[in-house]
């Protein structure tokens, strides 16, 4: 029984140890290495940032002459929003939906309510649509919405519950049927459930459905990020086309920098240069060239014969903002688990 | 004993207590609206149905695996037995990957299989339920449906069963057999009143482990599986996305539900195993 105890207290001092420790080690990282951010991110804009990082380290270094280092995280946007809640120490966040943004206000506190009146343009310095590929020549001659519900088509988009592009993809197709049927909810409900019936496969994320409609060459048609489109056309190419509906919505990934993080690092102002520097004419560039659209009329007008025009709602005229647009069609028992009850 | 104790507090006793503290939170009406809607019971049904039928053909499969590495000499047994642990080793995502490539309609063994279920459907016509799964299986080959999910459920739970079996068996002399055999018992007779008595509780052992593994499998599955709700849905993806719309509680209360069943399940498995081994005695 005795030598119970001691092994008890001795695991005790160890843990007790080890935890000391460990914080040791973290302080005194932190006063020796150079400043790093850490900019939380979403899937497809993994390329986008790389290039964009290394041009504003050299700009940085140019004007105030210190070494600074980025990293980046990816992953799906309200996963990444997750782990910022959790508690990675990231300085800036750039997400595909605001409303991920806005729940590091709701949960924690991170940054404050009003994030979104901090930089131009709510907050979103490119934007992006919701646009359809099709295999090469058009075969089901898909034009619009209006033809994904037809008979013998297949659509793949993923899962609105599990991922910030599929709502978007959702919205858009909403947005075509209140047009289409003169505002006649029924209708459009019914439109949206004959969509979603045509739907085999729901991937968990943009991604999967990218690899399950490119790669395994399943469906007639992915409901897709427009930049994605193009790294599709760029991946296989010869194999599909894009085509642009005649409504789809104006996707408004958000950038804001967590106050509460930023602050305890002491990165303050190198976060708010840094989402800054995204509104430069060189920055803004490096977006269109990666397939976003630019917010920067001179650049957007560079590259105009990239994004043909078509009508773009926008989630707060047309839906009164994510937090309704989430209560009404994605919460539970919301109606897109209404559609696939039986 | 100290030990023990502290180390499985440390690493199961705490993070499940937090677990249901978690879904504590809730009151017991929302624990109802959660547990009782159609899409989980839907999942539940799947994900168990799946994981007991998955882990019931790695039992059967298994034991002739087994039977044939460690009975049987030839060359290349070494290279075999060593990648029945693959499927341990191998990260889940790549095995969904893996597998889907291979079942879906463009696969190898995945278009023959569509091309098979084209022919029965265009032959015979088959109607209701058949009819459907027969329809998915000659779009999509066996990719997508829950025979997708079943074959990522038989990939990743058969080791256990063969590494369970193994020692068993090669303990298993041939004297008893041979004894049995002298007192003029047939090949079968052998096999079924002196071998298998003596291999059931490590086969039940067996198909505990890879049940339970089946349960909780979510990497793999996920690519293979489609995701339609009410249809193709598992339960572990029910509560990604209940994390993704930022409901702790939900996801909680859905995993402590999970768990339940699963240890009523296990429990009733283990009281099995106790009964029969007294009986052998």
């Amino acid at each position: 029984m005795k030598k119970n105890i001691l092994i008890q207290a001795s695991l005790a001092a160890l843990i007790f140890l080890s935890a000391l420790s460990c914080r040791k080690t973290q302080q005194g990282e932190k006063a020796a290495s150079a400043v790093t951010l850490l900019n939380v991110s979403y899937d497809p804009t993994r390329e986008f940032y790389a290039e964009l990082n290394r041009e504003f380290i050299q700009y940085w270094k140019d004007k105030h002459g210190q070494e600074i280092k980025i990293d980046q995280s990816h992953g799906g946007s309200g996963k990444q929003a997750r782990s910022v809640l959790d508690g990675i120490e990231a300085d800036v966040v750039t997400l595909a939906l605001s409303l991920d943004i806005d729940m590091l206000h709701a949960e924690r506190d991170l940054l404050p309510a009003d994030w979104q009146t901090k930089l131009p343009d709510n907050s979103s310095p490119y934007t992006s649509t919701i646009v359809f590929v099709v295999r090469k020549g058009n075969p089901k001659g898909i034009k619009d919405w209006g033809d994904l519900v037809d008979e013998g088509v297949q659509v793949i988009t993923p899962n609105p519950k599990t991922g910030g592009a599929p709502r978007w993809c959702y919205l858009a197709g909403w947005a075509w049927g209140r047009r289409a049927f003169q505002g006649d909810e029924g209708k459009v409900r019914d439109f949206i459930r004959r969509l979603y019936k045509n739907v085999p496969v729901l991937d968990s994320g943009a991604r999967g459905s990218t690899t399950t409609f490119a790669q395994r060459e399943i469906g007639d048609v992915l409901l897709s990020w427009e930049n994605e489109a193009h790294l599709i056309e760029k991946e296989f190419p010869g194999k599909t086309e894009i085509v642009y509906p005649s409504v789809s919505i104006l996707a408004e990934p958000s950038v804001a920098v967590v106050d509460k993080n930023a602050a305890k690092k002491g990165t303050s102002e190198i976060a708010a240069a840094y989402l800054g520097y995204l509104y430069t004419e060189s920055a803004q560039d490096l977006i269109g060239k990666h397939y976003y659209r630019p917010r920067n009329p001179g650049i957007a007008e560079k590259y105009a014969a990239q994004f043909p025009k078509l009508e773009l709602v926008t989630i707060d005229q047309e839906f009164g903002g994510w937090e309704k647009a989430q209560k009404i069609h994605f919460a539970d028992g919301g109606v897109f688990d209404q559609i696939y009850q039986p | 004993m100290g030990f023990t104790i502290a180390y499985l507090s440390l690493i199961i006793l705490i993070p499940l207590a937090a677990l249901f503290i978690k879904a504590a939170g809730l009151g017991w009406e929302e624990w109802k609206a959660i547990l009782v809607s159609p899409r989980i019971i839907a999942a539940t049904r799947l994900t168990f149905g799946l994981s007991a039928a998955a882990a019931g053909v790695s039992v059967v499969t298994g034991l002739l695996v087994t039977w044939v590495l460690v009975r049987y000499e030839f060359p290349g047994k070494r290279m075999l037995d060593a990648m029945v642990d693959l499927p341990f080793a191998l990260p889940t995502a790549v095995a969904g990957i893996t597998l889907t490539a291979i079942y879906g309609k463009e696969g190898w063994i995945g278009s023959h299989f569509a091309a098979a279920a084209t022919w029965v459907k265009e032959t015979w016509h088959p109607a209701g339920w058949i009819g459907e799964q027969i329809n998915t299986w000659a779009n999509f080959g066996a990719a997508y449906s829950s025979l997708g999910i079943f074959i990522a459920l038989t990939f990743i739970g058969f080791p256990f069963v063969v590494r369970t079996l193994q020692p068993v068996m090669e303990d298993l002399g041939k004297e008893i057999e041979e004894a049995a055999a002298t007192l003029g018992a047939g090949r079968w007779t052998v096999f079924r009143r002196v071998i298998l008595p003596l291999l059931v509780p490590a086969l039940i052992t067996g198909f505990t482990l890879a049940f339970a593994r089946a349960i909780g499998e979510y990497g793999s599955v996920i690519f293979i599986s489609g995701n339609l709700p009410m249809k193709t849905e598992i339960l572990p993806l029910l509560i990604v996305s209940q994390l993704e719309q930022f409901k702790y509680g939900a996801a909680a209360v859905i995993a402590s539900g999970m768990l339940i069943i699963s240890f009523v399940l296990l429990f009733i498995i283990n009281l099995l195993q106790r009964r029969l081994d007294w009986q052998n005695r």
